[in-house]
């Protein structure tokens, strides 16, 4: 992964700046000093609210709906704005501090705050809405032209063409050799995978409003993601994928009497989507991190005089030209790993013993 | 750390939407795509070996329509040759016969000229021989005036055809 170790050398880079800044912030405390923390994590993860800019001292925000059980008072749906800067709606406020910081909580009667049931059209919900509906309508599109054509007609051109090499390129280069020979009962999922992960990034890098939610970069998404590839592998998994994991062809004292063997590779049945998870979640944070602090140099250095400014501002826009083509080759080289590590794991459960036994033999 | 924990509102939300994209895509979506794409594939080959097969029977078509032609040549010379040892044939023929026609005309002209000879010298014969009687007739008649020369001739002569009846 030489992209995520660039991805990270860079971050670490930046942070180190970013600590720095933060110790004389410390020091300093007064003044109109930028809140680089508040505006990264802000950016980064999610709200019950859209906020788009601010103008002077208006919040440009878009309002998103807020739907909520609680076991109290039972459900509740109102619009995110009744509960912005602290308001509390129907009992509900936005924890500031504690392990809720941020989200919506409630205070029972003996004054603990509780978590309600909390299923809020939140910002990276509605990221990942517009992100389906964008792939749907690219897909569907594109399957559309299909199907108004037979086989014998012409090649499509333009868009319909690009896509059409795009889909084959991941079906015929990723998919089939990766799989092996059922690469049909599992090519869609795949591709969906591939293109839902591609679209979802590059709508991240768009810092205008339907896009800039940063959607696979939150764990909640790649962890449904690698929760699909977990279930995919294991329920279509082979008799010989379960045989090897319960009881590998090692020498038997590995086996018996402390299961050592099986239990390892009875965790790599666990570690593998969670590999999945965390990679993709990390990458796609660490680019929007680092495209956000650079961002932040800008104003950071707003108050250093002009001379520290101008240069800073120059430099912060060159590694954000670099960061951000960087994240273009990032949002495909991650889509790309993830649908071809699924492939793989997919390919590996469905090896047949007689076969892999024939291979090995020839070899 | 909120970072790292999964929201269970989102969870929910993706599973949705995700189970839904991904059952639509795989209905509706990529094997549609795929699909086409791979029998346009298919369709491709398929034309490819046809034009293959369609240029292998021309070329062969074409061999073909080249021996044709070298046989129809070969034929013709063939043909040629014939007719001109045939028109040899007959020239000769005609002058062997032209020949043999003009010589046998020949061979009658000279007998019809030797006939004709042979007339003319028995017709001169005759001339001759009734010249030489009427010369004679009139030597004979001036000889004969006198009898007795007359009758000396008579004897003579008759010695004479005696002595030859004789021989």
């Amino acid at each position: 992964m030489k992209q995520l170790r660039i991805v990270l050398v860079l971050l670490c880079f930046l942070l180190g700046v970013l600590g720095v800044r933060a110790d004389e912030h410390a020091q300093e405390q007064e003044g109109n000093e930028v809140d680089v923390q508040g505006i990264v994590f802000g950016h980064i993860g999610d709200s019950y609210e859209w906020h788009i800019t601010d103008m002077g001292h208006t919040h440009v925000t878009v309002p998103l709906p807020v739907i909520l059980y609680s076991r109290v008072s039972g459900w509740h749906v109102f619009m995110s704005s009744k509960i912005s800067h602290g308001h509390t709606h129907d009992g509900f406020y936005v924890a500031q501090m504690g392990s809720y910081e941020g989200k919506l909580v409630e205070k029972n009667a003996a004054g603990e705050e509780l978590r309600p049931i909390d299923i809020s059209i939140t910002k990276v919900t509605v990221g990942l809405f517009v992100n389906c509906i964008l792939l749907l309508t690219i897909v569907l599109g594109v399957a559309s032209w299909y199907r108004k054509r037979k086989p014998d007609s012409e090649s499509p051109g333009g868009f319909v063409g690009f896509m059409e090499m795009f889909i084959m390129m991941v079906h015929d280069d990723v998919i089939k050799p990766c799989v092996g020979a059922k690469y049909r009962k599992f090519a869609p999922y795949l591709l969906t995978a591939f293109f839902f992960i591609f679209i979802s990034n590059v709508m991240g890098l768009i810092p205008i409003f339907p896009g800039g939610a940063n959607v696979t970069g939150n764990i909640a998404i790649t962890m449904v993601l690698a929760l699909f590839t977990f279930v995919i592998v294991n329920v279509f998994g082979t008799k010989h994928y379960w045989k090897d994991i319960f009881w590998p062809e090692v020498p038997w004292w590995l086996k018996v009497p402390v299961p050592i063997m099986p239990f390892i590779e009875f965790l790599g049945i666990l570690t593998k989507p969670l590999a999945l998870m965390i990679r993709l979640f990390a990458n796609m944070l660490a680019g929007h991190m680092a495209i956000l602090v650079l961002t932040c140099l800008i104003f950071i250095t707003a108050s250093m005089g002009a001379a520290i400014f101008g240069s800073m501002t120059f430099i912060s826009i060159v590694f954000n030209i670099f960061m951000n083509m960087l994240e273009v080759l990032v949002a495909f080289i991650q889509a790309y790993v993830f649908t071809i590590l699924s492939a793989v794991f997919i390919g590996l459960a469905q090896e047949n013993g007689h076969k892999a036994k024939e291979e090995g033999a020839s070899a | 750390m909120s970072l790292l924990l999964p929201e269970s509102g989102l969870v929910f939300w993706m599973l949705l939407s995700f189970g839904i994209v991904f059952f639509i895509l795989a209905k509706f979506g990529f094997p549609v795509i795929v699909n086409m794409v791979e029998s346009r594939k298919k369709y491709i080959d398929e034309s490819l070996e046809n034009a293959k097969e369609a240029n292998e029977q021309l070329s062969k078509l074409k061999e073909e329509s080249a021996a044709i032609i070298a046989s129809a040549n070969k034929e013709q010379g063939r043909i040629l040759k014939e007719a001109m040892q045939e028109r040899d044939k007959i020239i000769g023929d005609a002058r062997k016969k032209a020949e043999f026609t003009a010589q046998k005309e020949m061979e009658d002209v000279k007998k019809q000229i030797q006939l004709e000879k042979d007339e003319a010298i028995r017709d001169i014969r005759r001339q001759v021989a009734l010249l030489s009687v009427d010369i004679a007739e009139k030597i004979i008649r001036k000889n004969l005036d006198e009898e007795k020369k007359q009758m000396d001739m008579i004897d003579r002569m008759l010695e004479e055809v005696v002595s030859k009846s004789k021989n």
